[in-house]
This record gives C-alpha cells, sequence and structure tokens, in this order.
C-alpha cells in the first residue's frame, strides 16, 4: 500500500510529468514565471486547488450522474478557485495583483479537470487526494525550474535576492532583458521537453515522414 | 466614437492577441493545430462563443454581480462579485450547450463541422480569461461586444498561422527529443516574439 501512495504521489513529478508529457495546464505556466515569489504563490494554489478538488469529487463520485459530471466537476472546482482568490487577496494583496486573472483561470486549467476526470471519478477519496498533491508538485517542478531560469538570468536574482550584482547598481551583471519577455518561457520550456526526452527516450514522439535517401546519392550507388 | 471601436477591436485582436501575449487557451493551441482545416473549424467556433459569451457575462456582472448592481430588486447594499467566476464559468458552460443544441436543430452542416470541438470549448482558458478581462477593464455592454469579437478572431488567427507552420513542418528533420511538442513550443515562442513588436503600436 505504501508503495503505491509513494508512486501516486511521486510519479507525475518526472516520468509522468502533466506539462512535459501531457502537455496540460502549460496557459499559467508561462505567464507567471518571470518572478519565483509569484510562480510560488501560483504553485500552492494550484496544488491546494487539485488536492482539494480531487477529494471532493472522489467522495461523492458515486452520486454524480455521468451525464452532469463536467459541470458538477466545474462548480467544486470554480468554488474552491474563489475560496483561493479570496484568501490570498487578504493576506497576500500585492502577489494576488500581480498574478491577475491567472488564479481565476485555474478553473480552466486542464490539470485540474484531468486529474478530476481521469482519477477522482475512480478512485477512493485518500488516494485520489494524495494523486492531486502528486500532479500539483509536477506542475510546480516545471514552474519553479522555469522560473529559477527566468528570474536568475533575467534580474540576476533568486526570490528578489541579489545574486548576481547589476550593472545598474554597480556590479558587473549585464541581465538578459529577454528572459523577463514572455516568449521566453516557451524556449525554456521547449528545451526542458527535449532533456527530459533525451533521458527518457521512450516519450519521443513517431516521425510523421521518414526522410529518404539522397536521390543522386543512392542512383550513384 | 466609430474610431474608438475600431482600435479597440484591433487591440483586441494584434496587441493583446489571447494565444501569444497572455499565452490562455494553450492546451487547445497546442493539442489542436497539427492541421489547417481543424485549427480553422476550432478558430470559427471560438469566435463565435466569445461574442456570445462576453457580453452575456457582461450583463450578468452589471445587473447581478456588482456591488450595488441589484438595486433594482430592491437590495441596494448586495456585493456577490465574490461568486464572478462561478458564474462566468457557468454560462460559458451553458451557452456552449446551448449553442451545441441550436446548431443541431439547425444548421446541421456547421455542427457537424465544429462537432468535436464545442464541447472543448467550454475548458478553453481564452473564454473565461476575456470573460475575466472585461470585467477588470470594467467595459460596458457595446465594448464587450466589440472586445469578445476581437478577443476571439485574434485567437483564431493565432491557430489557424500555427497550423500553417506546423504542416509545413512535418517534413523538416527535426532532432528526436524536440519532435512534436518540443518544437511546437519553440515555434511558438517565435511568434510570440513576432507579435510582441506590435506591442508599441498606439492607436
Amino acid at each position: 500500500m505504501s508503495q503505491s501512495v509513494k508512486e501516486v504521489l511521486l510519479a507525475p513529478i518526472l516520468q509522468n510529468n502533466p506539462i512535459g508529457l501531457q502537455i496540460l495546464g502549460i496557459c499559467s505556466a508561462l505567464a507567471v514565471t518571470s518572478k519565483m515569489s509569484v510562480a510560488l504563490v501560483m504553485c500552492i494554489a494550484l496544488t491546494i486547488v487539485t488536492a482539494f478538488s480531487n477529494l471532493f469529487i472522489s467522495l461523492i463520485r458515486n452520486s454524480i450522474p455521468s451525464s452532469i459530471r463536467i459541470i458538477v466537476q466545474m462548480t467544486i472546482i470554480a468554488s474552491l478557485v474563489i475560496v483561493v482568490d479570496q484568501v490570498l487577496g487578504a493576506v497576500a494583496y500585492d502577489t494576488s495583483k500581480q498574478l491577475t486573472v491567472f488564479v481565476g483561470l485555474i478553473i480552466t486549467n486542464c490539470i485540474v479537470m484531468g486529474r478530476a476526470e481521469a482519477f477522482a471519478m475512480q478512485n477512493p477519496p485518500g488516494i485520489s487526494f494524495i494523486d492531486g498533491v502528486g500532479n500539483g508538485l509536477g506542475y510546480s517542478a516545471v514552474l519553479m525550474a522555469v522560473a529559477v531560469i527566468r528570474e536568475f538570468f533575467g534580474s540576476g536574482s533568486l526570490f528578489g535576492f541579489e545574486i548576481l550584482p547589476l550593472v545598474t547598481n554597480g556590479g558587473w551583471y549585464n541581465p538578459m532583458g529577454m528572459m523577463l519577455l514572455p516568449p521566453s518561457a516557451f524556449f525554456i520550456i521547449g528545451l526542458f521537453i527535449w532533456a527530459l526526452r533525451a533521458s527518457r527516450p521512450e516519450q519521443v514522439e513517431e516521425a510523421d515522414y521518414e526522410i529518404g535517401g539522397h536521390t543522386a546519392l543512392t542512383r550513384a550507388m | 466614437m466609430f474610431e474608438y471601436y475600431l482600435s479597440l477591436f484591433v487591440k483586441a485582436i494584434f496587441i493583446e492577441n489571447m494565444a501569444l501575449v497572455f499565452f490562455l487557451g494553450m492546451c487547445t493551441f497546442i493539442a489542436i493545430s497539427k492541421k489547417i482545416e481543424t485549427a480553422i473549424g476550432l478558430g470559427i467556433a471560438v469566435v463565435v462563443v466569445q461574442a456570445i459569451t462576453v457580453p452575456v457575462n457582461n450583463l450578468i456582472y452589471a445587473y447581478l454581480l456588482a456591488d450595488g448592481a441589484l438595486a433594482w430588486a430592491g437590495l441596494p447594499d448586495v456585493d456577490l462579485s465574490f461568486l464572478g467566476y462561478l458564474s462566468y464559468i457557468g454560462v460559458i458552460a451553458a451557452i456552449v450547450q446551448i449553442l451545441e443544441m441550436f446548431l443541431d436543430k439547425y444548421v446541421p452542416a456547421l455542427y457537424n463541422a465544429l462537432g468535436v470541438f464545442l464541447p472543448l470549448i467550454t475548458v478553453n482558458c481564452a473564454i473565461l480569461g476575456a470573460s475575466i478581462f472585461m470585467v477588470n477593464r470594467d467595459y460596458n455592454f457595446s465594448e464587450s461586444v466589440v472586445y469578445g469579437i476581437g478577443a476571439g478572431v485574434g485567437w483564431a488567427i493565432a491557430i489557424v498561422v500555427l497550423a500553417s507552420i506546423r504542416e509545413k513542418m512535418k517534413y523538416s528533420d527535426v532532432p528526436e527529443g524536440l519532435r512534436g511538442l518540443g518544437i511546437t513550443f519553440i515555434t511558438v515562442g517565435l511568434m510570440s516574439l513576432g507579435f510582441m513588436s506590435f506591442g508599441g503600436i498606439s492607436l
């Protein structure tokens, strides 16, 4: 039992990462990663919502009619997001301003919906909760990795503490402004997926076309 | 007056492109952009749904949820704006469902073309995002109509462009690990970089 709990919790982090393999929930992954502190708040919010939506949906899974299950799941998720949003607005007002619409968009984050549909509808509450935490952590791992790279190279700091002294403050590091711009998140995630697949070749996608041999060369031989 | 709406429209399409500037609706954007035809179908579905949901959510916010909006019902002190997310997503889910039934009965050709994509749209963040942006920016009803259509058109253009690039790209020899998802991300990054150049334009 403890073995499978560990597996459910840890598998989504590397082997079956929701962002890297399943292409779920990348909307927010890109927009909120220019600062680590903001990304961290987003990770915590998403992990909490995924875990609790899995728990609640799993608790009532036997009494949800399958024809309206999507609406029921949506309602539960939206209520949880409202709670998180209100708490953030009260406790961390500045960060919640920086996250703007992205906390609200957790509702349509495919990770939350996907786990509710794929796992919580079939499994008992305890293990569903753990699955939610695991997938939340898998998402967080990617988000934080991207945020570390973007903040370190973009503003020479981590969590707002200066690591590389900037030229503007009399130091030597000339920040890469590009890293603070949103497109850099795409490049980083693209390269991240490349690294993940290079280490696990079974995740490589099939090619649509086989490149043929050079015609002139083949004829000559 | 006309110029104001035109500039709002152009701004929603290019300068604040939902997909490439705010990264909304990315899941569907990347998953369903392998063929141009399907991308066009999905694009049209998004435009239609945006054009209906944003104004409807605008009415719901203005007459039911905003602070003091219930004054017409004799409840001037009620502020229901915290119910926002729940109502917007409910409205979107309901409208998508109604649209599906309506098209099925009266315009079967369009229904068959959009069929698979309509249910997917409920969980597209671009749709919910447009409604939340509309509320955050205090658009009035006519502005929200223009903004809804503009946001939908912008998203549709972006996905059709990406699909065209990917159709060409399948003939190229991409490194193994980068094939498929990886190279798509990098392509979208480059496209987004291109769209950033619209950022400096003021209308």
